[in-house]
């Protein structure tokens, strides 16, 4: 991606702190720091992969991008103009931005009302958004949009518990489209689907990507689909962005010890391959993100930590054209 | 393999076992037959549903209602489990073979400190030990699983536990009474990669210390080629592939298998290629179709592969599949068509 691009979301010091409940009234109050200080652009027409194990904060980014949480603080700007911005004191209405910006769930049976019909499911977000102008039109788009994401058009009279896992991610898809949106956070949409199911959703969402010139921001834990469908790729841990690469670069030259280590602990499908190779193992386990580590966050389990590392945190510095890093090494 | 020279550490013949549900009779597992040797590690791999714990589970006798061994054998050191009384299961069970689960969380009792829950099975089998005698085997047996400050430790309880170390105690739970047999159901599945590469490490590095064998669920054929030696791909209630896991994984045989390998993608793919996706969902277990399970799927089928099921047959050394296609390349005559 070139840098001089327009970029379609610009995050600036984004911070999300969620406070922690029951703690002493007379004692500071305590936040988690799910998101601290993450900036990044997201192109248009581009995948942006975000990986990291699972508290990192991943899906927090992306539920923030879209003020389905409200910022703790940063900027966040939307095709030039700002939805957000801590200083300028700017929180503007999201309504008409929520046409443009849409979220696939991690959870389809969790994420459909079981008490809608997937044809109102899908007709909400055209309801809300008075897409349509006769009621004629509307079923006509809802069958588009079934047809689109490889659903019959009958199956907008069933409900969401008749289906399975797959044409249920199906259904969360064809919601998220219906507003025709430019821009879509998917939040590990394929995690709960079996194997073979998986790789059906990912062909059909680099073909809508395709059809619409849809941007997505790809959230998930499995690194080895997200490097299959993203061009860039951001690894998070405890909250940070350490390395922020194109997706083949990062997993062929991974710079951070936290990518070198997340990348080696991934099991290949090759007996003869996974049997020859070095494992760089961690030692211990994330630290909590309620009282995260001073200065380099993943300094208490990185073999090549210093004193530098220890007192004072690495800003993201372009090292290489396009490829990001978070280290004092 | 050893099994030829020595007897096999467990074998299964022809199992079956069904759920009856209101709504007629799951067939789960529907005739599965392989057998295990001592210090092997054998990989059941499949989608969910596909009948691989349910099979596991009818091994250490813990299929619960409605689901019910309705014919086979499982032979343990030539013993038939099936027959076993309660008593003689529970002396069976933990003893001789023991079972790691996916949700370590739930597996482990959330009022009893991690320590209690350790002795109690230890004391449970062996009537020999004192009750200091059992703490000082726990704390080693939390040692050994690379639990540090083992000491301190076994005096907590589960939820101060982390989710790796949650599986690490599950480990030396299970393997405190030094089991021949292992059944691990998806242990790594819940856990984060960096911590599955680690509970992975402890594993096949236990396995060579202990000489434990180990069956191996998991739908990941990344960790199966990681930790196994061989492996059994299950679809719908059969075993359709088994063999030693170079062979599977280089040279597949059955269609199913080559589509699971071709549709995951692959952190050392070169050039980005398009997955190449099974078509269709699973079938419905309620209304099996009348020839090949995966024949609805399948890009291949025959006329014969909805008509008839296929056997199970040997197509290399100790490599075993099922499917018609194998009958097309020996004789390239008849069911060509269509």
């Amino acid at each position: 991606m070139s840098s001089e691009q327009n970029p379609l979301i610009k995050v600036e010091n984004l911070r999300k702190y969620f406070p922690v409940k029951g703690t002493n009234p007379l004692q500071k109050k305590k936040y988690v720091q799910a998101v601290e200080s993450v900036s990044f652009n997201i192109y248009r027409g581009e995948t942006l992969g975000i990986v990291g194990e699972s508290g990192c904060g991943k899906t927090t980014l992306g539920r923030t991008i879209l003020r389905l949480y409200e910022p703790t603080s940063g900027k966040i700007i939307y095709d030039g103009a700002p939805i957000y911005d801590s200083e300028k004191k700017i929180a503007v209405k999201m309504l008409p931005y929520r046409r443009k910006m849409q979220i696939i769930f991690q959870d389809p049976s969790a994420s459909l009302d079981p008490r809608m019909t997937v044809g109102e499911i899908v007709g909400e977000a055209l309801d809300i958004h008075k897409l349509y102008s006769s009621k004629k039109e509307r079923s006509e788009r809802i069958n588009e949009l079934l047809d689109k994401v490889g659903l019959n058009t009958e199956h907008a009279n069933r409900f969401p518990p008749e289906f399975s896992g797959g044409q249920q991610q199906r259904v969360g898809i064809a919601r998220a489209l219906a507003v025709d949106p430019e821009f879509i956070v998917c939040d590990e949409p394929i995690s709960a689907l079996d194997v073979s199911i998986q790789s059906q959703v990912v062909n059909m969402l680099e073909d809508l990507q395709a059809e619409n010139h849809l941007t997505y921001l790809f959230i998930a834990h499995d690194i080895s689909v997200v490097r299959h469908i993203s061009n860039r790729i951001g690894v998070m841990y405890l909250g940070q962005m350490v390395e922020l690469a194109d997706s083949y670069e990062l997993c062929s030259k991974p710079v951070h010890p936290y990518t070198r280590t997340l990348l080696s602990a991934v099991p290949l499908p090759d007996p003869i391959k996974s049997r020859s190779r070095q494992r760089i193992l961690l030692e211990g386990e994330i630290p909590s993100p309620l009282n995260p580590p001073s200065g380099c966050r993943f300094h208490t389990r990185c073999p090549y930590a210093t004193d530098r590392c220890r007192e004072e945190c690495p800003e993201l510095r372009e090292q290489s054209p396009g490829h990001f890093v978070a280290c004092h090494l | 393999m050893e099994m030829d020279e020595k007897k096999a550490l467990l074998e299964i013949e022809d199992l079956k076992v069904s759920f009856f549900t209101p709504v007629g009779e799951v067939k789960a597992v529907n005739g599965i037959s392989y057998s295990l040797g001592y210090n092997e590690v054998m990989g059941i791999v499949g989608e969910s549903g596909s009948g691989k714990s349910v099979e596991a589970y009818s091994i250490i006798g813990l299929l619960q209602n409605p689901g019910k061994v309705v014919g086979g054998t499982i032979k343990f050191e030539g013993e038939n489990v099936l027959d076993y009384t309660e008593e003689q299961m529970r002396q069976f069970r933990g003893n001789k073979v023991s079972m790691i689960f996916q949700n370590p969380m739930t597996c482990l009792n959330p009022v009893y400190t991690v320590g209690n829950q350790l002795i109690e099975a230890l004391m449970c089998h062996d009537k020999g030990y004192t009750r200091k005698a059992a703490r000082k085997r726990a704390i080693e047996m939390l040692e050994l699983v690379g639990i540090n400050n083992a000491e301190k430790r076994i005096d907590q309880y589960p939820h101060e536990f982390s989710g790796g170390m949650r599986q690490r105690a599950m480990i030396a739970m299970a393997l405190i009474c030094e089991p021949k047999l292992l059944i691990a159901d998806e242990p790594t599945t819940a856990l984060d990669v960096t911590i599955q590469a680690q509970i992975l490490e402890l594993m096949k590095d236990l396995q060579k210390k202990k000489n434990t064998s180990i069956i191996f669920i998991t739908h990941n054929l990344g960790v199966v080629a990681e930790i196994c030696d061989r492996v059994s791909v299950m679809y719908a209630g059969h075993i359709i592939e088994q063999g030693d896991v170079d062979d599977v994984f280089y040279n597949p045989q059955h269609p199913y298998t080559r589509g699971l390998l071709s549709s995951t993608p692959r952190m050392d793919e070169v050039t980005k290629e398009r997955l190449v996706p099974i078509e269709g969902t699973p079938i419905d277990l309620l209304n099996p179709p009348k020839g090949c399970n995966f024949g609805p799927r399948c890009k291949d089928c025959m006329k014969i592969c909805l008509r008839e099921k296929p056997p199970f047959v040997e197509v290399g050394e100790g490599h075993y599949s099922a499917c018609w296609l194998h009958f097309k390349k020996q004789s390239g005559k008849e069911d060509a068509e269509a």
